[in-house]
């Protein structure tokens, strides 16, 4: 409705045109690009790989999401594997990554390909999804999922347990970082959907009482490889 | 130094000991002290009802009447912070903005003088009492001071000093809206008092002789054991 | 008086009398404190923090047309569709278009106080479509008949045996007064409405110009499946949610989650920019954003206040405020509650019916000491009363207060009215006057000394 576009951009030039004044701020803090400015008054992410691997240990057990460190990709096949049998899954999707086929290939389950013939009354019967990550911000305990690189939309988010196989390599400092390493992979071809999952599924709703699993997974795996 | 002392209007009419012991621990710090009595009330109550233009009136009468004096003290956090953060406000773009910044600059809360611009923490005071503090919301959050009450309290001889729960819970008073909002001033004043009255101590202090009518007006309908005192009538106390 | 004002008052005094009620609200806010208080001390330094925040939105929201061109650019470019609405009609007709040109016939929503001030479900539920909130706490209220209590936490005022009832009565589920089991109810029956559903609609936190992305905020979950299972995702967002730079995110984010839950992140931060893409396995086939005015316009046009627009809805204000603490969320009657919805309604829905709100505060401040983004909250309460005073001045007020300064102007009328009001401070006490009345109905005044300071003083000194 251009009308309406006309109208609320003139209303909006013609509110502008008194300036507000600049907040009034404890600081001198100058626009610049904003997390480099504000980096060193955010929580820690770590200034070395195993500060952050840390960090990002700390926050995932706070959150309630488990970590599983092992050293390679057999082991973290290996480590999925029990998960599986410990936990009883029965239907397991995953998305074609080349760190996951070994890994879905050693379940003992029924596994799927999600993203190959995505069925969504299909994925809502999975007890698990697999995935991989775009990077683990160590800052915040966060897993960066994309739509273009981890099995679409519902893959991380339906299913009521979701595992995230990922590189040590992965994990970077801090939310800054992990923003620009988005924009710098995808560029103007952004995929059209990028999650920050931190921890599982939660909600405070009832008597601000805190429950797992709202909607979302109620466990979240990080299998972390390396 | 010569300081001039502000008496707050509710002070001068109904609590008159807080402004003699104001004076009386400052005298005793060897200041002399003045009262100007041409002063009346900061205007605050209009300010906050909206009534600019008369709270300016009262305004610019402040500038007068403490025009040359070295340096303002009020028992009132709620009145200097009037004083210093909105008296410039009201007055900027007016031929007395300077003035009004530059009486701000010279305008000190009674415990703030004390500790910031004294450097005084021990003024010799004895009060063998359990006592809990309450910060009035315009000394903690328009003029910034906490610590400092605390410091002179715990200079006092024989004074227990007690933290409150919902310590920095507002008492419910915010001038008319004390009776503007009767239901939901009582309903702060009940939390905020019963906190008070639960810490066991004998007075409840603070530097708001604004909050302790609003504390100690439920205190006392609700027959706590619990009294209101001016932290200047603790430190008047000679040790 | 207003007839809003009428309520408020009503409500405020049923609710300011519930002592249980009341003293439920603050155990249910007390781990928040815990909570939010940890989380700040992961910060290196939690003021420049707000001074970040604060500036990201001041330079977003005082550069709104041309960063409001980019977003909508980019936000094409990614596939989207843009709508506008100048206020609250236009958008519901907007999205009513929508649903029948898809043929919808249900549909799931995720958290999005926008679309109640716009009274979308309202219309949705005439226009005979099936609507569910996804969110528990919205979920919940919808049951209710109720509006939200809290934009962050809707629900905060129902005790969990209420809850129970209610999914008993509405669900057919068995009693638990179990929060976990509660939420599993809630779960079991949402899930199959996702994948049913062929419109999901959502809120937008953040509006990312650079990007043309829309940023999502959620612990539950249900926002992500909102938008990730039906065909056609609608995102409805007030023109102010914009931000310059993805990068401003960095702060923003962890600051919504710390100020509004203390968290150090909320579970699910969401970046969409256009429909499924190609090479995509599932997504919607379309994405619609609705961007509405209704009003904000006119508080761009004040600059005094335009830096309420900055809110990032993260309740923190609400969290700490007596005010909300005491009267609840119900009595403000508004759509946004608490301090910033007692600044903002006014500009929104009309002074002289709402400028009651900000009256309705004892200017404690603990709501701008607790703004992520440093809005001048207890400050613009002032700049509301002042307004209110000179658009529609009550004859009470001017008389009490030109009477006062009357009064006030000399020394000497001013002792003498001081000696007057002591000596018959005994006999006004027992009168039903306004004010004194008021006081005394639950309050002590301290007795009335024979002499006032300047009496005592002139003695001392002669």
């Amino acid at each position: 409705m251009s009308d309406a576009r006309s109208d609320i951009f003139a209303r909006i030039r013609e509110a502008l045109k008194v300036k507000a004044p600049k907040p009034h701020l404890k600081t001198d803090a100058n626009p610049g690009k904003t997390s480099t400015v504000a980096k060193p008054w955010l929580p820690d992410g770590g200034e070395t790989a195993d500060a952050s691997l840390t960090i990002l240990a700390e926050q995932l057990a706070k959150l309630k999401a488990v970590l599983i460190r092992v050293p390679d990709k057999a082991a973290a096949a290996k480590a999925v594997a029990e998960l599986s049998a410990a936990k009883n899954w029965k239907k397991v999707a995953f998305h074609g990554h080349e760190l996951l086929r070994p890994v879905a290939a050693s379940l003992p389950c029924e596994t799927w390909e999600a993203d190959a013939s995505f069925d969504k009354q299909r994925l809502e019967g999975c007890d698990a999804g697999i995935t991989t990550c775009e990077s683990i911000v160590a800052q915040l305990g966060s897993i960066l999922v994309s739509s273009a690189t981890s099995g679409g939309r519902a893959l991380s988010v339906l299913p009521h347990v979701h595992v995230v196989v990922a590189e040590a390599s992965q994990v970077v400092p801090d939310l800054g970082e992990a923003l620009a390493l988005a924009k710098a992979r995808h560029g103007d071809q952004m995929p059209s959907m990028l999650s920050f999952i931190t921890g599982p599924s939660r909600t405070g709703d009832i008597e601000r009482i805190l429950v797992l699993g709202a909607h979302g997974p109620k466990e979240l795996y990080l299998v972390l490889v390396g | 130094m010569r300081v001039s002392l502000f008496v707050p209007c509710f002070v001068d009419q109904l609590t008159p000991k807080v402004g003699l012991a104001t004076a009386k621990v400052l005298k005793r710090l060897g200041h002399e002290v003045e009262f100007r009595s041409a002063q009346t009330c900061c205007g605050q109550p209009s300010f906050n009802s909206g009534q600019w233009d008369v709270a300016r009136e009262a305004a610019i009468r402040a500038l007068e009447v403490f025009r040359g004096a070295e340096v303002v003290v009020g028992p009132s956090g709620s009145c200097v912070a009037m004083m210093r953060n909105f008296y410039p406000e009201l007055l900027k773009g007016t031929p007395h903005a300077a003035e009004a910044d530059d009486l701000a600059a010279r305008t000190f809360e009674f415990s703030e003088f004390l500790v910031k611009k004294l450097g005084v923490t021990d003024v010799g005071a004895k009060f063998a009492k359990k006592v809990t503090y309450h910060d009035g919301c315009h000394a903690l959050r328009e003029l910034r001071l906490k610590e400092e009450p605390r410091q002179l309290l715990r200079a006092v001889k024989g004074l227990e000093l007690i933290e409150s729960e919902e310590g920095e819970t507002c008492c419910g008073f915010g001038g008319l809206f004390s009776a503007k909002f009767p239901m939901i001033s009582t309903a702060m004043v009940q939390v905020k008092g019963g906190a008070l009255a639960r810490t066991g101590a004998d007075f409840v202090v603070s530097s708001d002789p604004s909050c302790l009518l609003q504390i100690g007006g439920w205190l006392s309908r609700e027959g706590k054991p619990i009294l209101p005192l001016h932290i200047a009538e603790v430190l008047a106390n000679d040790a | 008086m207003s007839d809003s004002k009428a309520i408020f008052l009503k409500d405020a005094t049923v609710n300011a009398a519930d002592g249980d009620q009341r003293a439920f609200i603050r155990k249910a806010l007390g781990g928040y404190y815990t909570n939010r208080d940890l989380q700040k001390a992961r910060y290196r330094d939690w003021e420049r923090a707000r001074d970040a925040a604060s500036l990201a939105k001041w330079s977003a929201v005082n550069d709104l047309a041309n960063v409001l061109e980019k977003f909508v650019a980019n936000f094409e470019r990614n596939g989207g569709v843009v709508h506008w609405a100048r206020d609250a009609a236009e958008a519901r007709a907007i999205i009513l278009k929508i649903a029948e040109d898809a043929k919808a016939k249900a549909i799931v929503k995720s958290k999005c106080m926008t679309s109640e001030e716009i009274h979308l479900n309202d219309a949705l539920e005439k226009a005979g479509y099936g609507v569910v909130e996804s969110d528990l706490g919205e979920f919940i209220q919808q049951l209710r008949g109720e509006a939200p209590y809290h934009f962050v936490f809707p629900c905060m005022h129902v005790k969990r045996e209420a809850i129970s009832e209610l999914f008993t009565k509405h669900l057919g589920t068995a009693p638990t007064d179990s929060p976990e089991e509660l939420t599993m109810i809630a779960r079991r029956h949402l899930r199959q409405l996702y994948v049913d559903a062929d419109i999901g609609i959502t809120g937008a936190n953040f509006l990312v110009a650079e990007t043309g992305q829309i940023s999502i905020t959620e612990n539950e979950g249900n926002a992500r499946l909102t938008a990730a299972l039906p065909r056609i995702h609608i995102a409805l967002s007030g023109i102010e949610k914009v931000v310059n730079n993805l990068d401003d995110l960095s702060v923003l984010l962890p600051m919504l989650a710390t100020a509004g839950a203390g968290q150090p992140m909320t579970c699910y931060n969401t970046l969409y920019s256009g429909p499924r893409k190609k090479g995509e396995c599932d997504g919607p086939e379309e994405f619609h954003i609705v961007l509405l005015d209704n009003a904000r316009t006119r508080l761009l046009a004040d600059p005094e206040q335009r830096d309420a627009l900055h809110c990032i809805r993260c309740g923190a204000c609400l969290n700490v405020c007596p005010i909300f603490k005491n009267i609840g969320g119900l009595a403000y009657g508004t759509t946004y509650q608490g301090p910033i919805g007692s600044v903002i309604t006014p500009h929104l829905r009309g002074l002289k019916q709402w400028n009651h709100l900000s009256g309705a505060s004892s200017l404690c401040g603990a709501c701008t000491d607790a703004c992520p983004v440093r809005i001048d909250l207890h400050h613009h309460l002032l700049h509301n009363r002042r307004n209110a005073a000179k658009e529609s001045p009550t004859l009470f007020d001017r008389l009490f207060h030109n009477g006062f300064n009357f009064v006030i102007k000399s020394p000497w009328l001013f002792a003498t009215g001081g000696r007057i009001f002591r000596a018959t401070l005994p006999l006004l006490q027992k009168l039903p006057l306004p004010y004194m009345g008021a006081w005394m109905k639950t309050r002590d005044l301290p007795k009335a000394p024979s002499q006032s300071f300047r009496d005592q003083w002139k003695k001392q000194n002669v």
